[in-house]
This record gives structure tokens, C-alpha cells and sequence, in this order.
């Protein structure tokens, strides 16, 4: 199941991009979209989502719906 | 959470007090610099360093009236969180309160450096400071250095990053031959670290807490050796935190010096609550005046300090405390045909240095002639001013008025108070010739070019004696007359020296004072 980013918090900082390791993410409009066919949730790149990690505005890359990888609160 | 609440902000707040005798303990006592207001002077650096820093705004005194700088901003991205930065407006991390306008790409940023240093061929600095960090996009900070330093060989590279990711990109940062770069360092203890960053984000993981900010000032110092190691002159700056790092720093001012760094510049918190940062949220206030100028002070003798720092925006243009940045609108730039002559640049500089060196030789003989008056009296003052060392800005005019310590060594530079902020709109005149008065209420008089009666009779009545008698004469020259004068009415009991209290250094900074 894809993340997405909530376009309303998200400042269009670009952190998130060069950090996804599908190249999911590209900026639209001055905030940044994440691409649902492209998205992994990292799983096989890394321990935790990328975007999620490292984007400054808690909350902002979410996941749809709750995943196995996700039950637990982080 | 990590961040502090204000409770432990406040019950751990440091007294004024007590800094001053920390102080005293460590290394006699904060003062007793003679001289003229220069920081980062010919006479306390080495002259190599002075070689390179000498045309270069920021980094002294006395060039930025001379010279200016230009910032772009074109990778917005961090890889940390900082608590006094909300990063939906801006990076506090270097300088700047208030927004950049506009993200530019390198091409772009390029393009308007070659437009700008033509068109102010004063422009000697080109920096990358952020919103963000620029060693967390670095192929967007590398590409514009790149372009630049085709384009305009002649201008300073400047560099100002949290460090994080410094110790991967020296190689590159020498290759462009960066002649500057910035580390803010604001703590080498993770556990006061831990209260001013939640989170870092590093080598695919993010990190909170205690490990975080190990990792982070291992980074940090890390990038600073590596970066003496290779003569790039290396600058920290650090925020002063109330409570929170403020002794601290003068641990990280010794840390910082013994592996290289050559200049420090503290610089005081800004925090209120709608820049909407987890500090201006949570209470936690901003020093005084008064803290900052004993910091400083502290550190002073341990190595130079910077104080002559404006905290610009990070898209300023133009000399220090003028911005030009509104005449320089992207459109027009992309629009513009510039050609980049390095040779005019160079003779009008040339210009600029023969002016100065007349002008320094003649301070110098100045010096020579102003007698010790052997008193141990210390005094502050205020000067309006529009540059070029004299007082020559009206009172209603100042944007910022710059102070300076008097006492039987001269005229000491020690900072400037900014008072455009308070102004700015929805102010009635009273309530902002109010907060005029409290940005300057430490000091015993302030110069002026020009000053109405009002305001002449309000200061008076607070006990800053306004001084129009030097209008247009050089601010040394006349502080040192005025001194001299105000001592000898002291001794012969026509007044009675008082001490000062403190002042605001931005609005709201007081507030949450406990
Ligand atoms: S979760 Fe990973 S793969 Fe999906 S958008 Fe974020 S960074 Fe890219
Ligand atoms: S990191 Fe977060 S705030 Fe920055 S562009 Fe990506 S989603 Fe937006
Ligand atoms: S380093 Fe700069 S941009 Fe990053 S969080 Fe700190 S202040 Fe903000």
C-alpha cells in the first residue's frame, strides 16, 4: 500500500525526493506528490519509509491504510 | 518528546550574575580590548587569515561597509530538526528572520549572482546558506558553485551548513575552492543537545534523543578538524538558548577554537510564538541584551568574536542592513543580457581599498593621540548610523542603531540593536518610540544625526541622553570626546554616573522572562 503526502502540510522542502529509492516522488505545484504505482513503503531498501523519515513536518507522508509493517504505532 | 518545557527552561535559566563570575573565574575579566569597533581586526589574526577575510562582509567589521554579499537559496532541504527553526518559513539555523521569496535552481541562481555582482561590482561574496541545509542537497549546492565559479572567478564562495553531512563532501568543498564555510555548533553534550534537536536523519534512519545529537556534534567537530586540516577558513555560529546552552557555550567556544575554528559568532535566539517553531511555542524566551554582550564577553578572550552579525534573510542582497534583493526579481534576471567584467569589478575595488587604507591610517593616528584617561568606568552608547563610521542617521529614520562600549581603552563595537521589527505596521508612534527607547535602555546616551523634541524629551526623561553635537563626525572620535566630557562632569559632581538596566534585543524577548 502506497504513502502518500498530505499536500497541505507538506512545505515543498524536497527533502523527501532524492531520498526515495523508487523515485516515486516529484514536486507539483510547489509541494511534492508521491507516485502510488511507484511507492514500495521502502520495504527491501531500508528499515523505515524514507520520506516518511526524514520530511520535517510530522504527519505529512502518510500511509492509505494500515499495513502489517504499520499495526504497531511507530 | 525531547523539547524542553518551560519549566526546566526557566528553573535552569542562567543569572546574569553568575555568568559575569564565570567568567571573571575563568579568565580574569571579559574586557579591557582596546582599540577601534573592528572584530576580526588586522591585529588579532593571523595575516594569512586577515588576507582572506579582510573584503568579506560578514566576517569583518569594517568590510561590511565596504563590501557586500549576496545569498541564494536553491536546497531548501534538511536532514535535521532543529527546535528554534520552523521550517514552513525559513532556516534560523544561519541568519534571518523572515521568508525567502523564491527557491531558485542552479541555473537560475547563477544567473542572477552574475546579474547582481555586475550590477554592484562591490558584490565580493556569493554564499548557500539555506532555508535548510545545503550539504542535504548537495548536488544542487555543488551545480550552482559550479556555474558560479565559471562564470564570476573572482567571487568568494560561502558555505554555512549544521554539519551533519560535512565530513562527506570535503573533498568537493576543496575542489570549488570554498574559501568559507560555516558550521552552527550549538553544544558538544548530547544530553543539552538533545533539548535542542528532536530528530536527525542519517544514514537512512532517523535518530532521536541523546543518540541523535552524539552523532550530530561527532559530525560536526569531525567536519571542522577535517576542514582546518585543509586551510578552509571554518566560522561557527551558534544560538544562545536561555537555559538551555547558554553556559554551555562558552565550553563549545573552547571546543570549537581548539580544533581550528577562526572566528565564533554567537547569536541570540529569536523566538516568539507565531514563527510557530517548537521554542516560540513553548515559551522559551530569547536572551537579553545584556546576556548575549557577557557571553560574548566570556568567549572574547578564548578567540575573536563576531558581533557585528545582522542575522539577514537568507535571499539578502547588497551590503549588511541594506537589502537590494527587491531589484533583482528573478523575471527580470532571466530577461537581462549581463556581461561579467571582471576587470571594472576589479578597478573599482581598487578604489574602495585606497579610500579605506586613508581612512584606517587616519583612525590609527587617531588612536595614537587619545590619551588613557585612567578611569575604570564602562559605559554604553548607542549611534545611528548610515555607514562609513559616522553619525549621520536621524533618530526617526534608524533602522538599527549600532553600540558601542566606552571606556579608558576607546570605542568598542559590541553589537547593534535592530528596532526596523518593532516598527514595522499596526505600531502607533508612542508604542514604537517605546520600544525604541527599551532596545537601547542599557545605554547611557545615544547619537544621532538629527532628533525631533519629542522624542529628545522621552529619551531624556528614560535617561538616554540624546547627542546631536557630533552630527556627521566619526562615531570613534565623538564617543571618546563624549566620554571624556561625561567623565569629567562626573568628577566634578555636575551628575552622578548610574548604572543602566538591560534591553530588549528583539520584541517579546523579555515575555517569558522568569
Ligand atoms: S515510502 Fe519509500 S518508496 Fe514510498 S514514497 Fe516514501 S520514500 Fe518512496
Ligand atoms: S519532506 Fe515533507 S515537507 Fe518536504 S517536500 Fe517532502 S513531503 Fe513536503
Ligand atoms: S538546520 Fe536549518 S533548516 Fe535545518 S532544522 Fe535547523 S534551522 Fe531548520
Amino acid at each position: 500500500m502506497p504513502f502518500k503526502i498530505i499536500a497541505s502540510q507538506c512545505t515543498g522542502c524536497s527533502a523527501c525526493e532524492p531520498e526515495c529509492p523508487n523515485v516515486a516522488i516529484a514536486e507539483k505545484g510547489g509541494t511534492f506528490v508521491i507516485d502510488p504505482k511507484k511507492c514500495t513503503e521502502c520495504i527491501g531498501h531500508f528499515d523505515e519509509p524514507q520520506c516518511v523519515a526524514v520530511c520535517p513536518v510530522d504527519n505529512t507522508c502518510v500511509i492509505d491504510t494500515s499495513l502489517a509493517r504499520y499495526q504497531e504505532p511507530a | 518528546m525531547d523539547a524542553p518545557t518551560q519549566q526546566e527552561a526557566s528553573s535552569s535559566a542562567i543569572e546574569i550574575g553568575e555568568i559575569t563570575k564565570m567568567i571573571a573565574e575563568k579568565k580574569g575579566c571579559g574586557s579591557g580590548r582596546a582599540g577601534c569597533g573592528s572584530q576580526a581586526s588586522r591585529n588579532d589574526l593571523p595575516a594569512e587569515t586577515w588576507e582572506k577575510v579582510k573584503n568579506h562582509p560578514c566576517y569583518s567589521e569594517e568590510a561590511h561597509h565596504h563590501y557586500a554579499r549576496m545569498h541564494v537559496a536553491v536546497a531548501p532541504a534538511c536532514n535535521i530538526k532543529c527546535n528554534y527553526c520552523n521550517r514552513k518559513y525559513d532556516c534560523a539555523n544561519e541568519s534571518r528572520p523572515g521568508v525567502v521569496s523564491e527557491r531558485l535552481t542552479p541555473e537560475q541562481a547563477a544567473k542572477k549572482v552574475v546579474a547582481v555582482a555586475s550590477t554592484i561590482p562591490q558584490m565580493t561574496v556569493l554564499g548557500i546558506a539555506g532555508p535548510g541545509d545545503p550539504l542535504a542537497n548537495p548536488e544542487k549546492t555543488f551545480k550552482t558553485f559550479e556555474l558560479v565559479r565559471g562564470a564570476a572567478p573572482d567571487l568568494k564562495l560561502c558555505l554555512s551548513t549544521n554539519g551533519l553531512a560535512l565530513p562527506d563532501h570535503i573533498d568537493t568543498i576543496t575542489k570549488f575552492n570554498v574559501d568559507h564555510v560555516t558550521i552552527t555548533i550549538n553544544m558538544i553534550d548530547p544530553v543539552i543537545g538533545a533539548k535542542i534537536y528532536p530528530w536527525i536523519f542519517y544514514k537512512h534512519k532517523r535518530y532521536t534523543g541523546i543518540q541523535a545529537a552524539k552523532i550530530l556534534t561527532d559530525r560536526q567537530l569531525q567536519g571542522l578538524e577535517m576542514l582546518a586540516a585543509r586551510g578552509v577558513l571554518c566560522k561557527v555560529n551558534s544560538v544562545m538558548i536561555p537555559g538551555i546552552n547558554d553556559r554551555h557555550l562558552l565550553e563549545v567556544n573552547k571546543a570549537v577554537k581548539s580544533r581550528g575554528a577562526f572566528l565564533h559568532n554567537i547569536m541570540p535566539l529569536i523566538s516568539s510564538p507565531e514563527h510557530g517553531t517548537v521554542f516560540g511555542l513553548n515559551g522559551q524566551r530569547g536572551p537579553t541584551a545584556r546576556e548575549l554582550k557577557a557571553l560574548q564577553d566570556g568567549c572574547e578572550g578564548e578567540m575573536r568574536m563576531m558581533r557585528h552579525c545582522r542575522q539577514c534573510r537568507a535571499d539578502a542582497v547588497g551590503l549588511l542592513g541594506e537589502d537590494r534583493r527587491a531589484e533583482f526579481t528573478t523575471e527580470e534576471i532571466m530577461e537581462m543580457n549581463v556581461k561579467y567584467d571582471v576587470e571594472s569589478r576589479k578597478g573599482y575595488q581598487a578604489k574602495i581599498e585606497e579610500e579605506r587604507a586613508a581612512k584606517t591610517a587616519a583612525e590609527r593616528a587617531d588612536l595614537t593621540k587619545r590619551a588613557d584617561n585612567g578611569s575604570d568606568l564602562k559605559l554604553l552608547v548607542a549611534v545611528a548610523t548610515k555607514g562609513a563610521g559616522l553619525i549621520n542617521e536621524h533618530f526617526g529614520h534608524a533602522k538599527e542603531f549600532q553600540v558601542y562600549e566606552l571606556s579608558s581603552g576607546g570605542a568598542k563595537f559590541v553589537g547593534h540593536r535592530r528596532i526596523d521589527l518593532y516598527c514595522q505596521g499596526g505600531y502607533a508612534e508612542e508604542g514604537c518610540l517605546a520600544t525604541i527607547i527599551g532596545a537601547i535602555s542599557d545605554c547611557h546616551a545615544v547619537f544621532i544625526a538629527k532628533i525631533g523634541g519629542r522624542p529628545r524629551a522621552e529619551l531624556i526623561k528614560a535617561g538616554v541622553e540624546p547627542v546631536d553635537q557630533y552630527a556627521h563626525e566619526p562615531i570613534d572620535k565623538a564617543t571618546i570626546a563624549w566620554f571624556e566630557a561625561y567623565l569629567d562632569r562626573v568628577n566634578s559632581g555636575t551628575i552622578q554616573h548610574e548604572e543602566r538596566g538591560d534591553a530588549a534585543i528583539r520584541p517579546r524577548a523579555l515575555t517569558s522572562a522568569a
